[in-house]
């Protein structure tokens, strides 16, 4: 498969998860997107130097995970793929933090590595919990919620047509893409040649949007999308979004894993 | 590059999303006052296209890499800039949402750094300046090129500046700059020649298009509006970043204040003194099991920080937090089961 055709399918399996009937996807998505926004900000709130106290946070998007059944390999694998840009930056602090911060019998660990493994750490909760959120409520599901949360009409109607659109001109770059290599052998396109493929492919893009406004039109648009209601709120997602905010606060606060640690190893104070 | 929320502290990604979030307000109002129903379906189409344009690669001559586009700088040329904005913000979403890239505390930085730098400053205030509509071929080339290097320096500069003031890296400023500012010039002269070989393919194929975004009526207090806002957010980031700077101390720093303080005043273990303490260790910002220099030596004065560091509040440490997945994983296996149990129950 080309790289396109990854992208789509990576975009069609993710959304298609949402539309399963569980216990995940029958919560309103305003409450998970309040939910995870308040995770992420959580999540970051922590000093650098963090390693442990943040375990506990993995609860969040590992319980989401379970509850909407959500498959863990091509999850893991979508983290697997982001992570460069985060762990590149991060690779500097073991090179410029070198001051030993805690040791492991014998062995005495660079502050460095530390805040190495909290980035790490950070980087995970907070984009898988992005990863769960999309797979619990799909694109149609969280568009709705962004407009009743406030977010202006322009950019969640935009949002729903960019990932319509998506296929369409993702199928078409990508047969494209198919046809020039058959062609050329395999080898890349030069920009001269890239002119000319983008262009024809922003030429059909054009003549698509007329295609698609005049269908608009035919149907009576008139600039606004409308989406059927979506589900109300119920008690269930105060609850949820009540139940894991105090969750998350009692995590800030309190170091769960270093008690747990104390308690076992017996250095309770 | 995309920001990552890992690297962000919560005051610097929430300062980013409110000056990410003014700009789109405004370019939403702005679409919706000037726009024709016909400029929804062709903002969401070229979304789409710049969606599919981006992974489709060309080779870069002499150096056995490749480059993409990037899309700000062609929408901007393409819809005018204010729907560019918006245009590429939801592709930053998307790719956020279903590609992991950067996480949903950094779009906002993502935003900023990719589609208001780009299409509110580089394009207005270097394209525009270069390529007046009408302009030749070899015009619209240097204003892609220039237009692309300025606006993804701008860019890198934002991604360094938001690193830094956030404080978890132990990158320098300087040594960050070093690093990303070669990389996003390449990248820069990469989409600048992109853009420019696009937008001259569609001069030559389809010269309307390109007027659509000179052609709508630009209102023309834009530019001193633009400036005032800049100047609003420049003043908030300086206001606000030495509050960054103070609440995130650099490690070194820190530790040698502890060192200080904890060596010069040995506080009592027992009264009222001895609870806040132990308040204050309950809900300080930084726990204080694992850090080296904090050890005193019984006649209060400090010892080398190491090899005399806690190891055993770093056992507990690690131990703490093994016990601490195990019982996640044990959480989400139970519910897994359970709903596997109804599942099978519901079927038969």
């Amino acid at each position: 498969m080309s790289r396109i055709d990854v992208a789509l399918h990576d975009l069609r399996t993710l959304d298609d998860l949402a539309r399963r009937d569980t216990p995940l996807t029958r919560l309103d998505a305003r409450a998970q997107v309040v939910t995870t926004l308040v995770f992420c900000v959580v999540v970051v709130s922590f000093d650098r130097y963090s390693v442990s106290a943040l375990l506990p946070l993995a609860l969040y998007p590992i319980t989401l995970a379970a509850l909407g059944d959500l498959p863990a390999r091509p999850l893991l694998r979508k983290l697997a793929i982001a992570a460069p840009f985060a762990m590149l930056v991060g690779l500097f602090n073991p090179l410029l933090d070198r001051a030993p911060l805690l040791t492991l019998g014998e062995i005495a660990i660079a502050g460095g590595w530390v805040s190495f493994a909290s980035i790490m750490l950070r980087f995970a909760l907070t984009v898988g919990s992005a990863l769960v959120l999309i797979a619990g409520t799909g694109m149609h599901e969280l568009c709705a919620a962004l407009g009743r949360l406030g977010v202006p009409g322009v950019f969640t109607a935009q949002l729903l047509f960019l990932f319509r659109y998506s296929f369409v001109l993702g199928g078409e770059a990508s047969s494209m893409m198919t046809a020039y290599e058959l062609r050329s052998g395999g080898r890349r396109p030069g920009l001269k040649d890239y002119g000319g493929l983008a262009g024809h492919l922003l030429l059909r893009a054009f003549e698509r949007a007329q295609r698609i406004h005049l269908a608009m039109i035919a149907r009576g648009f008139d600039g606004e999308l409308r989406s059927a209601a979506s589900r109300s709120w119920t008690r269930r997602d105060t609850l949820f979004v009540l139940g894991w905010c105090a969750f998350f606060l009692l995590v800030r606060w309190v170091n769960i894993p270093q008690w747990l640690g104390q308690a076992t190893t017996g250095q309770l104070p | 590059m995309h920001m990552a929320d890992a690297l962000l502290s919560p005051a610097v990604g929430a300062g980013m999303w409110a000056l990410s979030g003014i700009a789109l307000m405004r370019s939403a109002r702005r679409v919706r006052s000037q726009a024709d129903d016909h400029t929804a379906p062709l903002m969401g189409v070229l979304g789409a296209f710049v969606f599919a344009a981006q992974m489709i690669n060309f080779a870069i001559p002499a150096t056995g890499s490749s480059g993409h586009l990037g899309g700000g700088l062609l929408l901007s040329a393409l819809l005018g800039p204010h729907p560019a904005l918006i245009v590429i913000a939801s592709v930053l979403t998307v790719q956020a949402l279903f590609f992991a890239d950067g996480g949903l505390l950094a779009l906002g930085a993502n935003i900023f750094n990719l589609g208001v730098l780009p299409c509110l400053v580089a394009y207005p205030l270097v394209y525009r300046a270069i390529a007046a509509p009408g302009a030749s071929n070899s015009r619209i080339v240097a204003a892609s090129l220039a237009a692309a290097v300025s606006g993804l320096l701008l860019g890198s500069l934002g991604v360094v500046s938001q690193t830094v003031a956030s404080g978890i890296t132990s990158l320098s400023f300087e040594s960050f700059v070093v690093l990303m500012v070669p990389i996003h010039l390449a990248i820069g002269i990469v989409e600048g020649l992109a853009t420019s070989a696009l937008l001259l393919f569609i001069r030559r194929a389809r010269p309307d298009l390109l007027d659509r975004a000179t052609t709508a009526p630009r209102p023309r207090t834009s530019f001193r509006r633009l400036l005032v806002s800049l100047a609003v957010a420049a003043a908030v980031t300086a206001g606000m970043l030495p509050w960054f700077a103070s609440t995130q101390p650099d490690g070194l720093e820190w530790s040698l204040e502890r060192a200080a303080g904890a060596a010069g005043l040995p506080t009592p273990e027992l009264g009222v003194h001895g609870w806040l303490a132990r308040v204050q260790e309950k809900t300080s910002v930084l726990p204080d099991y694992d850090f080296a220099a904090k050890v005193i030596a019984s006649d209060g004065s400090p010892e080398p920080a190491w090899p005399n560091v806690n190891a055993g509040t770093s056992v507990a440490g690690v131990i703490g937090g093994a016990i601490t997945l195990a019982l996640v994983w044990l959480i989400a296996w139970l519910i897994r089961r359970r709903q596997q149990i109804e599942s099978r129950r519901s079927a038969e």
